[in-house]
């Protein structure tokens, strides 16, 4: 019987949260604000505000944050072991770039157990661009012994605005991350705590949602209440103009991006679902990235933008 | 004193530049690394500074490095004569200076003693002699070298502070330069340069300090880095050799592989490692393109040459004594083929035709609509094509088997598998027709008609194949040209000179009988009479002809070494057949070199300007008449132009134009003599039209297989 005992292997590697605190007690020692998931649906962590607005404008700021990211097109009803409806990204923001960025980074990883020196670290080019939100980056894939765990992008430009400091975006892909330290081939194997598994927490969840993408959501009312939050974010932002005074620091910018957030996921619900022909499928996606645009516009006017920026920079 | 300032100048400087940088793209080394180092010569060059300077340039994905060697220490002085004013002005009537020749000598900084006098085409002048300093390598340098790296260019630049901020590829974190041993003094992009390097990432030993290029060379050597890309390569060849020798298994040549691993690691080495052999069930195509596009592994090869359970990765390690390094990658790999299985088996739970209606969602074009919409006009093509093939006795062209291909051929672009793995493209449609029990000849030419995507790609194997792929092209030239897509300089998004090409390769090297003029009307016709619906002009007709030509020319001079002006000899007179064409070419290829052609194509040129001075309109040509005929010399030419040019066409009907050609250079005697003894522009009118006309026959008979005045002129493109 104690043979028997002794023969059980400990299991290696953190579980997913202890992953995630590791990840989050680096990170807030490094001066992060340590952030809550956005409440709204997204397809990666670059559209929480955190993210897709701090980076505007001048203001200093280092964010970290976990943002469970859905791709409804990604969904394989939990019968896949890598690919996801929802998968779980580590964001971090860096404003502005700090010259030994690369170093804290490695040091992320030595920090979840990785020895740097056993193992093949590699940075290779891979630019990120994201059509919707008019933002795009300079950086690479962060491979380790050949497995992507990291985009590690230099942000050019978000909402279509060139930023100035430029920010280090850090994307961790959290599963993959986990299932390497763990040493598990399906995602749903993953120990998530001593006791759960990945699978016994999520796969409802996946098996449901990639039925409902798929196979049940309501074309028709995806694409009415597409227009309806595209309507709201347009006429949210096009009243910023107009309003003056102490009624700008209250003007809800911050809603109108939230509709916008809307579209783009509803836009992903349409994707999946098969229902957006090519030509449209171009078209809708300017028609979110034009009040994406407008929003982040608007967003830099109202906490100062240009006054502030001459203000910051002496 | 003379010699030893002789050994100052004599005396040369190396320099050590390394610009250290947040990783590079690969892909993009061996370019910079050139321009890096063709920026430096001509910078020395403004300077006059290069002569007998080796530049070297080298990289890393860290790091971009020059080394320079037999700098001269300092630029040579230059003497300047400078003129002042003139002597009557600078001297008064005794001989004394004025105020002006003081002035003059002030402003030169000189004594009157050493300002002389010149002599000018205007007069005498005041003159003084200005020696302006050399200066020395190092002052020079400080301005070059970060010239040098601020012109380099780069893809897509970034900068990394701001908008104010440098641009560069990636962020520089340092900078060496050292000139004979002592740090130069600079700052570019923020960082100012010293003598002080890094290693490799994780094996290298804190800040290295470095006096010159070979120490610099030794101690990065000693911490993890090889500054040579070919030293990398090498080594890695090398090993990979060693692997296989020793597996007993061949390596899965891969040149451009080769090249990019070198680039993509500073301490490069090789390490193998398995897949399970359960995988060996899919194509070999799908697990070489697994193992290469994203993981760059190498393949191997058993003797058949069908793959083997076993990759070699190269990593940027020296060694993985734990094999956590070899385990890593084999899970990733094992993730990557168990998503190739699934998309397999996916993909194919329904037929390939299954996917047409999918197509609908996939654009070709805007303007030319979806790849469904494309499909039924390929159809259309390669049904249109293999019906002239048959009827033009080609037996074996088969209408509906090209039919059937062309059906499928796009709809592996909506499954899973080609999605992942874009570079399948066809593959894997060929691919999925087999396993579902397509006739081979079918799944063949879907597999092939993406084919030949270059000068030196082989054509699809079959016929079948061969009608798809010319098929696809015409419709992708046609339909892209009608709406305006033309290729212009480096702009070429729907690839349509690659198009081209392959349509030219096709027909040549299958020796098919086309009309380039009659297929691409087939294509317009398939797109007027298929969405999108739309006219192609005549004029856009014209102009796919010409485009078509123009690459044609470029092939037979590219490929076959077909000189410029037989390709343009030939092609003037007609080459929509493009077999003929080539027939033609060939045949004149050979006969030019017989003693008697080149001095009759040089006749020919000449009757042809004397054709082109007389004015001589077309509906002034006469028939000849013998009677006005005044020397024997023109009767002998006159009887031999008959009855050659019965001959020639005999000769042509069958086709074989060296002989038909032989006739022709048999002439040369006959015209040789006319031209010695005739007086074309004789004072007759009639004497004088009736040469011409004779000319003209000569032209009009004997350059239907090639235009002869076209060979030996100056190289035309």
């Amino acid at each position: 019987m104690t043979a028997k005992v002794k023969l059980e292997k400990k299991p290696a590697g953190l579980t997913f949260q202890d992953l995630i605190l590791k990840f989050s007690h680096y990170w807030v020692k490094q001066g992060c604000i340590l952030q809550q998931p956005y409440d709204v649906e997204v397809g990666a962590g670059t559209m929480h505000p955190e993210t897709f607005l701090r980076v505007l404008g001048p203001q200093p700021y280092r964010v970290a944050y976990v943002q469970p990211s859905r791709r409804p097109a990604d969904g394989r009803y939990g019968e896949n072991p890598n690919r996801l409806y929802k998968h779980t990204q580590f964001q971090v923001i860096l404003k502005p770039s700090p010259a030994d960025v690369q170093d804290v980074y490695l040091q992320s990883l030595a920090a979840i157990g990785i020895v740097l020196k056993e193992h093949d670290i590699r940075f290779e080019e891979d630019n990120w661009e994201s059509p919707t939100l008019g933002a795009w980056g300079i950086g690479w894939q962060v491979l380790l012994d050949g497995l992507e765990i990291t985009q590690f992008t230099y942000f050019q430009q978000s909402g279509g605005i060139d930023l100035d400091p430029i920010s280090v975006e850090l994307t961790y892909g959290l599963e993959r991350i986990c299932a390497f330290l763990q040493d598990v081939e399906s995602v749903y194997d993953l120990r998530w705590s001593a006791d759960k598994k990945y699978g016994d927490i999520r796969l409802a969840e996946e098996q449901q949602f990639s039925e409902y993408s798929f196979n049940r959501s309501d074309a028709k009312a995806i694409r009415e209440e597409f227009e309806l939050h595209e309507k709201q974010a347009k006429e949210l932002v096009g009243g910023f103009a107009a309003t003056k005074g102490k009624d700008r620091e209250r003007y809800p910018i911050l809603p109108a991006y939230d509709h916008c957030l809307k579209c783009s996921h509803l836009f992903n619900l349409m994707d999946a679902r098969g229902v957006i022909s090519t030509t449209e499928r171009a078209a809708l996606m300017a028609r979110v990235r034009t009040v994406a645009c407008q929003a982040a516009a608007a967003y830099l006017e109202q906490i100062g933008g240009p006054a502030l920026r001459r203000e910051v920079r002496g | 004193m003379s010699a030893a300032k002789e050994k100052m100048i004599e005396k040369r400087v190396e320099v050590l530049l390394e610009v250290g940088c947040e990783e590079i793209p690969a892909g993009m080394l061996p370019k910079a690394e050139e321009e890096l180092r063709a920026n430096l010569q001509k910078l020395l060059a403004a300077e006059n500074l290069s002569d007998g300077v080796t530049v070297e340039t080298f990289s890393a994905p860290r790091r971009l490095v020059a080394s320079l060697r037999g700098l001269r220490e300092k630029q040579a002085d230059v003497v300047n004569e400078v003129t002042g004013p003139p002597k009557t002005v600078a001297y008064d009537a005794v001989g004394e200076p004025t105020r002006a020749a003081l002035s003059f000598a002030e402003k030169q900084g000189l004594p009157l003693k050493d300002i002389y006098i010149v002599k000018t085409p205007k007069g005498e002048y005041l003159a003084a002699k200005q020696t302006k300093r050399g200066r020395t390598a190092e002052q020079i340098l400080q301005e070059i070298l970060p010239r040098a790296i601020h012109d380099l260019s780069w893809p897509r630049s970034m900068t990394w502070t701001g908008i104010d901020g440098a641009r560069f590829i990636r962020p520089i974190r340092w900078l060496v330069a050292i000139v004979n041993g002592k740090p130069l003094k600079f700052s570019f992009a923020g960082v100012t340069a010293g003598d002080i390097t890094l290693g490799h990432r994780f094996l290298g030993k804190g800040p290295l300090r470095v006096k010159n290029f070979a120490d610099y060379e030794k101690k990065l050597a000693a911490n993890g880095v090889m500054v040579r890309p070919a030293n990398r390569q090498e080594g890695i060849s090398k090993e990979l050799a060693a692997h296989a020798k020793r597996s007993g298994y061949r390596i899965h040549e891969d040149a451009e592989l080769l090249k990019l691993v070198a680039y993509l690691n500073e301490c490069p080495s090789v390490l193998e490692g398995n897949f399970d052999p359960a995988y060996l069930a899919l194509p070999d195509e799908i697990l070489i393109t697994v193992m290469r596009g994203h993981q760059k592994y190498f393949a191997v090869e058993k003797r058949g040459g069908e793959v083997a359970p076993h990759f070699l990765a190269v990593i940027n390690l020296p060694k993985d004594p734990k094999g956590l390094v070899r385990a890593g990658h084999e899970r990733v790999l094992r993730a990557r083929l168990a998503d190739a299985q699934f998309f397999w088996e996916s993909d194919q739970k329904c037929r390939l035709a299954d996917y047409l209606p999918k197509l609908e969602r996939v654009t070709y074009e805007s303007r030319l609509g979806s790849y469904r919409d494309k499909v039924e006009r390929v159809r259309a093509i390669a049904r249109w094509l293999t019906e002239q093939w048959f009827n033009s006795g080609i037996l074996h062209a088969h209408v509906a088997e090209a039919d059937r291909a062309a059906e499928l051929s796009k709809c592996d672009l909506a499954t899973e598998m080609v999605r992942e793995f874009t570079e399948l493209q066809g593959i894997v449609g060929g691919l999925y027709a087999r396993a579902q029990g397509e006739p081979d000849d079918v799944a063949d030419a879907i597999y092939d008609h993406y084919r030949p995507v270059g000068l030196d790609d082989p054509i699809p194997r079959n016929l079948t194949g061969c009608a798809v792929a010319l098929a696809d092209k015409l419709d992708s030239v046609v339909g892209c040209f009608a709406v305006g897509l033309v290729p212009t300089g480096s702009s070429d998004p729907y690839a349509l000179r690659r198009a081209a090409l392959g349509i030219v390769k096709i027909i040549l090297e299958r020796k098919l009988p086309v009309s380039l003029s009659l297929s691409i009307g087939a294509a317009a016709k398939a797109l007027l009479t298929n969405p999108p619906k739309k006219g192609v002009t005549p004029a856009q007709e014209t102009q796919v002809v010409e485009f078509l030509l123009d690459r044609a020319k470029f092939v037979l001079r590219e490929r076959e070494k077909f000189g410029y002006d037989e390709v343009n000899a030939v092609f003037r007179v007609g080459a929509d057949d493009l077999v003929d064409a080539h027939k033609r070419l060939v045949a004149l290829k050979a006969i030019r070199k017989s003693k008697n052609f080149e001095p009759l194509a040089v006749s020919f040129k000449r009757i042809r300007n004397i054709l082109e001075k007389s004015n001589l309109k077309k509906e002034e040509s006469q028939a000849i008449q013998p009677d006005l005929f005044e020397s024997p010399a023109e009767r002998e030419l006159f009887s031999a132009v008959r009855s050659a040019a019965a001959r020639v066409q005999t000769e042509k009907r069958a086709g074989k134009y060296q002989e038909a050609l032989e006739v022709i250079a048999g002439l040369r005697k006959a015209v040789d003599e006319f031209f010695e003894q005739v007086m074309v522009m004789a004072e007759n009118e009639a004497v004088r039209k009736n040469r011409l006309a004779l000319l003209s026959e000569i032209l009009r008979e004997f350059t239907t297989i090639a235009d002869f005045s076209e060979l030996g002129g100056e190289e035309r493109r």
